[in-house]
């Protein structure tokens, strides 16, 4: 049988990321994938005749646009369109929008709480000094804080040099907004319950914890640290659906010669004396490379398809411990035409971005406990958008496509299996919440993919449906992710890597462990770099 | 006290009272007589619309000319650098046309609308200079700018679009060619051109059927993502297209004050539109003589590293000599591209040659500076192949 230079498991962003640098540097590499298409959560399938959905992730922001450019992925055929806009209805009748302009975004915070929009400015320049302050890293490997090796101390010096340049004030916020929780953080600055209400939603979309759960400030950084095409926090469709920049990475990898299979489930990653060797197929297939990268993330990775008998103990026991949650579901749905929603009128420009329907932090932390009750949320958050207002390629003309992330919704229901039925329970409960704020909804939905974490863990593979691969709290960031002692991408046996959104620096479309992984490989191979630097905001 | 209408230093055309309604930033800045919209929601938001949708610009202010008479087609061929005579009816053709000093006075289209009549559009004003070829020409030229107007409609779903018009066949059209169609009561001129490099279309009719125009075309382009877009977003796919902008990457001929700042064809990049198989045309004598002897400058497109637009920078070479500068700079929303057009000195601008950009930027009013390799490339920064396709498909 062929040996390969390299094998990466799962065709998701962050492995084509890898599996491309891997390939551009002149490496013989295989992608396995389970599936029978590719993109891993980036993707995009017609479930529907004439609609596309984006089936997971939806929006793209975190995406590295140094990737987006080193693999030529325009010329791939990816576009990401930013889209501006966003609001919340409130069960008064009145909304609260969120314009990208700064002045017209004033007067709307204004009609809420005049102080609350002055202390936006506020709000702002302290955002912008967290982002400015972790971009640079996205594209860097953390620091071993317990190593002495001299790559290791000089990027800690260089980390801490960065955290002291900010200054003493700055110093002290940095610690508190990255362990603090999203409520209490805007509680310091606005008033006005749904203008907290609104951004409070980028700290817990993911993650299973409630806006007044410390931690949930670093998780509303992350939402806010992407870019598209330069404009920090804003966020884009990827044209033709999330899929498209899978698709995109995989016309760049096998540019440069790579080969992927599909409906090649990984059995288990073969170790031979403390080396890898290959994998095994679940159809028996064995396929050979010293290098081999899991995309998968650390539970999957070192209790499923590793043998416990090859990995310390340590490790064993630091995967079963890893906090990957289930928190999240997913609702995408064929419409008939635009639907009307209460109180704006049909293509508001507002419309095109995200809305909402919870109102007051009230209602956010309600959302949460009965996730903690063992159920979905009744009252649920959920981030909805309707991209073929923009996109004219995912529906029919004049027809619309519906996303909707639904936080929260629990892994197992009251500690059962899901079923079919709760699933559609489940998807009745959203729908029902939408149709309060949109009578003719109901009546135009054509289609609709209802998705719980069963799905996105059957589907997908990501444990738990965790759509991070591992919460994002600071016991998972950094040097810490995914466990302390691992956060370089090099695994606990010799050629064995990770490259998933599990390490480094974390979840999202991002592509960054995918190629912070691949210099790691490349530098243990004492090849060249080929991965691109971090374009610098300075 | 009030500003008689007369009197007003920039007119509104025929769609102001369409283009006002959707103005949210309410910005607008003059071209030639008119005030047009700069940006009607966000940059972002336009530059999308053509690349992903349907952009829609007022094309009014464009200098138009009638040109009729049985010598036409030879007063263009001695008019021109290209060779007219291709341009037959339902046509349209791209050129420049030069002084005698074989500089660039504009470039633009030229439309074959029917026998013995054409259409030029142009950036500037030339109204003299098409007298002055003209002696000699059985043919008569008007100034047709405020009659006729026009709407450019690009993007990929802009054929579409006008399928939505009931525009029977409209598909068929290739790069270049022109049809027209009854369009209430009088006849709608759909050209596929424009000035994006995508696919793309413009619309013309006599100015009194603007408004008509307009809420036709934009009923018709609801499904299909249709937006008003501004100049701003037009120059970044203009950039993207590598197409030049007079008095932008080029002085006029015409307004060249300071010796030296005229710029000839191939030193546009334009060498293939300049045909010396034709005995005669304006310039020929002198682009003859450049061609033998060598240009003075090159045009470049650059492909610049990092992600700061290099706006009006200096050029150098790898010794640190200045050897040109840019002219026109974006960053490539589409192309994910740091891109540039400029103009170097010979021999610099080769493929391969190793060239830094100075660029400036502000930080909280703090200033940088730094010193970006440039890679020329030849062609578009962005070139799908729906451009070209015909019929394009749906999107």
């Amino acid at each position: 049988m062929k040996k390969y230079d390299a094998i990466v498991i799962g065709a998701g962003h962050n492995g084509l990321t890898n599996a491309a640098y891997l390939a551009k540097s002149g490496m013989d590499v295989l992608v396995v994938e389970k599936n029978p298409w590719i993109g891993g959560a980036s993707v995009s399938r017609s479930l529907h005749e004439g609609w596309t959905y984006s089936n997971c992730s939806y929006v793209c922001s975190l995406f590295r646009p140094e990737i987006y450019r080193d693999l030529e992925l325009a010329r791939h055929g990816l576009q990401v369109i930013p889209y501006e806009g966003g609001l919340t209805f409130m069960q008064d009748g009145d909304y609260f929008g969120n314009y990208s302009d700064h002045e017209r975004h004033h007067r709307e915070l204004a009609r809420h709480s005049k102080r609350d929009a002055n202390a936006y400015d506020r709000f702002s320049a302290d955002v912008s000094r967290q982002t400015r302050l972790i971009r640079p890293f996205l594209m860097r490997t953390p620091p071993d804080p317990t190593s002495f090796k001299p790559a290791d101390v000089m990027e800690l010096v260089h980390m801490l040099k960065t955290y002291w340049d900010l200054g003493e004030d700055i110093l002290y916020d940095t610690m508190r907004f990255w362990t603090m929780s999203v409520g209490d953080f805007l509680d310091e600055y606005f008033e006005s319950d749904v203008i907290k209400a609104h951004m409070a939603g980028s700290g817990i979309i993911g993650t299973a914890l409630g806006i007044y759960s410390p931690g949930t400030a670093y998780v509303l950084l992350h939402h806010y640290m992407g870019d598209v095409d330069g404009s920090i926090g804003s966020w884009g469709f990827a044209r033709g659906g999330m899929g498209s920049i899978a698709k995109a990475l995989a016309g760049s990898f096998q540019s440069f010669g790579g080969e992927i299979m599909t409906d090649a489930g990984v059995d288990k990653i073969l170790v031979k004396n403390g080396e890898t060797k290959g994998v095994v197929l679940e159809n028996g297939d064995e396929h050979y490379a010293d290098i081999v990268v899991s995309n998968l993330d650390p539970k999957r990775t070192f209790l499923k398809i590793m043998d416990e008998n090859d990995l310390p103990p340590d490790v064993v026991k630091k995967a079963k411990n890893f906090k990957i949650r289930g928190s999240s579901g997913k609702l995408n749905i064929s419409l008939d035409g635009m639907p009307t929603f209460r109180g704006i009128e049909k293509g508001h420009e507002l419309l095109k971005a995200d809305f909402h329907f919870i109102d007051s932090m009230e209602r956010m932390e309600r959302a949460y406990d009965d996730w903690k009750n063992g159920t979905w949320s009744k009252d649920p958050y959920v981030d909805t958008l309707i991209p073929t207002q923009v996109d004219p390629t995912m529906a029919p003309p004049g027809k619309h496509m519906m996303t909707v992330f639904v936080q929260y919704c629990p892994p197992k229901v009251n500690g059962e299996e899901w079923t079919d039925e709760l699933r559609d329970e489940f998807g009745q409960t959203v729908i029902n919440q939408i149709a309060e704020y949109s009578p003719d909804f109901k009546d135009l939905i054509l289609h609709a993919e209802i998705r719980t974490p069963r799905e996105l863990e059957n589907e997908v593979g990501l444990t738990e449906g965790n759509i991070f691969q591992g919460e994002l709290t600071m016991d998972q960031l950094l040097f810490n992710r995914p466990f302390p002692g691992y956060a370089q991408y090099r695994g606990p046996v010799k050629g064995m890597y990770m490259s998933g959104s599990g390490t480094h620096p974390g979840g999202g479309v991002m592509g960054a462990p995918g190629v912070n992984s691949a210099r790691e490989i490349l530098s243990d191979l004492s090849r060249k770099n080929v991965t691109p630097e971090a374009f610098s905001d300075e | 006290m009030s500003v008689r209408e007369a009197d007003k230093r920039v007119l509104r055309t025929p769609f102001y009272s369409r283009a006002s309604e959707l103005c949210q930033t309410n910005l607008w800045s003059p071209w030639k007589a008119y005030t047009t919209v700069d940006c009607y929601s966000y940059v972002e938001e336009e530059y999308f619309a053509i690349r992903n949708a349907t952009g829609v610009f007022d094309l009014t202010p464009m200098i138009k000319y009638r040109i009729s008479g049985p010598d036409g087609l030879a007063y263009l061929d001695k008019l021109m650098t290209r060779k007219m005579s291709k341009l037959t009816p339902g046509r349209v053709m791209y050129s420049a046309w030069c002084n005698d000093l074989g500089h660039v006075l504009d470039d633009g289209t030229v439309f074959h609308l029917e026998e013995n009549l054409w259409r030029l559009c142009s950036a500037e004003r030339h109204m003299d200079w098409l007298q002055a070829t003209a002696l000699g020409f059985d043919v008569e030229i008007e100034d047709e700018t405020d009659d006729v107007v026009g709407l450019a409609v690009q993007g990929p779903t802009s054929c579409q679009t006008l399928k939505a018009m009931n525009l029977s066949c409209v598909e068929n059209l290739k790069p270049f060619q022109h049809m027209s169609f009854d369009f209430e009561g009088t006849k709608l001129m759909v050209s596929r051109t424009g000035f994006t490099g995508d696919l793309g279309y413009e619309l013309w009719v006599p100015s009194e059927y603007a408004e008509k125009l307009w809420d036709t075309l934009f009923e018709a382009g609801k499904a299909f993502g249709i937006l008003p877009i501004g100049s701003h977003a037009l120059d970044i796919v203009r950039i993207e297209a590598g197409f030049i902008q007079a008095e932008v990457d080029f002085v006029p001929a015409l307004n060249v004050v300071r010796a030296g700042r005229g710029r000839s064809p191939f030193e546009l990049g334009l060498d293939w539109l300049v045909h010396f198989d034709k005995p005669v045309f304006n310039g020929r004598r002198a682009l003859l003589k450049e061609k033998e002897e060598g240009s003075r400058y090159r045009f470049v497109r650059l492909d610049i590293e990092g992600n700061k637009p290099a706006s009006d920078s200096f050029i150098y070479n790898s010794k640190k000599d200045i050897v040109g500068h840019i002219t026109s700079a974006t960053w490539s929303p589409s192309a994910k591209k740091n891109i540039a057009l400029g103009s170097v000195e010979m021999p610099w601008g080769r493929l391969g040659d190793e060239l830094y950009a100075e660029i400036y930027y502000n930080r909280e009013l703090k200033w940088n500076r730094l010193m970006a390799r440039c890679h020329v490339v030849e062609g578009a920064f962005f070139d799908p192949p729906r451009r070209r396709e015909t019929p394009p498909l749906d999107y």
